[in-house]
């Protein structure tokens, strides 16, 4: 598996086993995600694909197996932290924004605190990403005056603000009904197209479908089936046959 | 002395009740600081600075506060510190609510949603930042209420004082009660007076509760 640099996967996860007590939730996964490309993770709930896409953050530690991220050993216990978390932005079900502060002051915390921008640069950068995502008139406005696709959206500004390298979303529209969801997926859409390289775990198949390069099906803590979108419309195993079935019916 | 009440009296009891308002004040910063290192110290990485201060708030929280304040007072004398009953009274409680609002305090950086916190990491910030610009701005609102609430404790709390020899309310009225032999209407006008420090306390207390709790959504990871 060696590569040379030019085309050195931005996040590779090899052989990672992670258990929470007895219950081995990561058994052998493997996988990579390359500059530019956009990786969901699907599967059922339990499956493993959200306790994956944590680790590649380290909001888990492995218990063996590699990880790469951005050049960052993230399974090696003196990993940066903070360095390995510029290169890699997050966003969560539950958006997570900052209760007491502005959107504006959400967005600008985390550049200046960490980047050490200036505020004037940073407000600047502020209204860039709220504008990406569509929300330039509530910079001032507070998270709780806000609709919940329009707090993702805000995280998603957020997670922008820092530049990441790469941007992992974590079941980003399950907390949402389906006419936000289409706000937040419509953004999403807009990111992929711009190029960045993108880990989602969904449960909307036919958004991972149309935005998706690659599929990873994960079944009981293993990557049960892998390859382009067009294996959701032609799956090989009956667990994918079956999970596409049941999602299908959601939809 | 003997005789009636009279102003003199009141005067005297009216230092008192001073020194009692300045010995709460005392206790407050002085266990609001301490408690304040306490309080992160219970939530610290270390699991020996945890355990220090578990330790330490279990000690106190099991001691009575009279028995702290004797300690302070003698025990300090015994190993040859000649302590003023100021001294003694305002360390003993410093200690005794340093434990107290520790714990209430850890209690409310502990209730700020973790979310809260894998956010603040996730955009690379660190402990420090994440502790002062996310979780103590949100811990100060859950915390207001109980800490002002025991406030209220502090000021009752301060008349254990009196055995010591500082003349806060509870000792001046003894004192005066020892020239007049009026217990019960001297022993009234000092009830009142502490209840006239603590009413609005936990008025205030009620009200910002009140205040929270429609508030709460604005804690909720929404």
């Amino acid at each position: 598996m060696q590569q040379n640099s030019s085309s050195e996967p931005i996040v590779s996860l090899r052989n990672v086993q992670k258990s929470f007590g007895p219950l081995r939730v990561l058994d052998g996964v493997s996988f990579a995600v390359e500059r530019g490309e956009v990786l969901a993770l699907i599967g059922r709930s339990g499956s493993g694909k959200s306790t994956a896409l944590r680790c590649i953050d380290r909001f888990e530690k492995v218990d063996g197996g590699e990880i790469v991220v951005c050049g960052h050993r993230v399974d090696r216990p003196d990993v940066d932290l903070r360095a390995l978390r510029q290169d890699v932005g997050i966003v969560f079900q539950s958006y997570n924004l900052f209760p007491h502060l502005t959107i504006e002051q959400n967005i600008t915390l985390a550049p200046c605190a960490v980047k050490g921008m200036a505020t004037a640069q940073a407000r600047d950068l502020a209204r860039k990403v709220l504008a990406q995502v569509g929300l330039e008139e509530k910079l001032h406005a507070y998270p709780e005056q806000l609709s919940g696709g329009q707090q993702q959206r805000a995280a998603i500004a957020r997670s922008l603000a820092m530049q990441p390298k790469v941007m992992l979303f974590d079941e980003v529209t399950s907390a949402l009904d389906p006419e936000l969801t289409a706000e937040v997926l419509k953004v999403i859409e807009q990111l992929a197209a711009d190029g960045m390289t993108m880990v989602m775990v969904t449960h909307e198949m036919g958004f991972a479908k149309g935005i998706a390069d690659r599929i990873v099906f994960m079944h009981r803590g293993k990557v049960h089936e892998t390859g382009p979108a067009s294996i959701l419309t032609s799956p090989t195993t009956p667990e994918l046959t079956q999970f596409v079935g049941t999602g299908n019916l959601k939809s | 002395m003997g005789g009636h009440l009279n102003i003199n009296h009141l005067m005297f009891l009216g230092q008192g009740a001073l020194w009692t308002i300045g010995l709460s004040v005392i206790a407050l910063i002085g266990g609001g600081i301490v408690g304040f290192i306490i309080a992160l110290a219970r939530i610290s990485p270390l699991k020996s600075v945890r355990l220090a201060s578990a330790t330490y708030v279990q000690l106190v929280q099991g001691t009575p506060l009279l028995v702290i304040l004797f300690l302070g007072y003698f025990g300090l004398a015994a190993i040859g510190l000649k302590v003023s009953p100021l001294t003694a009274a305002s360390a003993s409680l410093t200690l005794y609510v340093a434990a107290y609002l520790g714990e209430i305090w850890r209690g409310c950086i502990q209730s700020v949603p973790k979310p809260q916190w894998e956010a603040a990491e996730g955009l690379a910030l660190s402990r420090t930042q994440r502790m002062i610009k996310v979780i103590l701005p949100q811990a100060i609102r859950i915390a207001t209420p109980p800490t002002v609430g025991f406030m209220v404790q502090i000021i009752k709390n301060t008349s254990l004082a009196s055995v010591v020899g500082f003349v806060e309310l509870m000792r001046s009225g003894q004192i005066v009660n020892n020239s007049l032999f009026e217990p019960f209407a001297i022993y009234a006008i000092i009830a009142v007076t502490y209840f006239a420090m603590c009413y609005p306390l936990s008025l205030f207390s009620q009200r910002l509760e009140r205040r929270m709790g429609r508030g709460r959504s604005n804690l909720a990871p929404a």
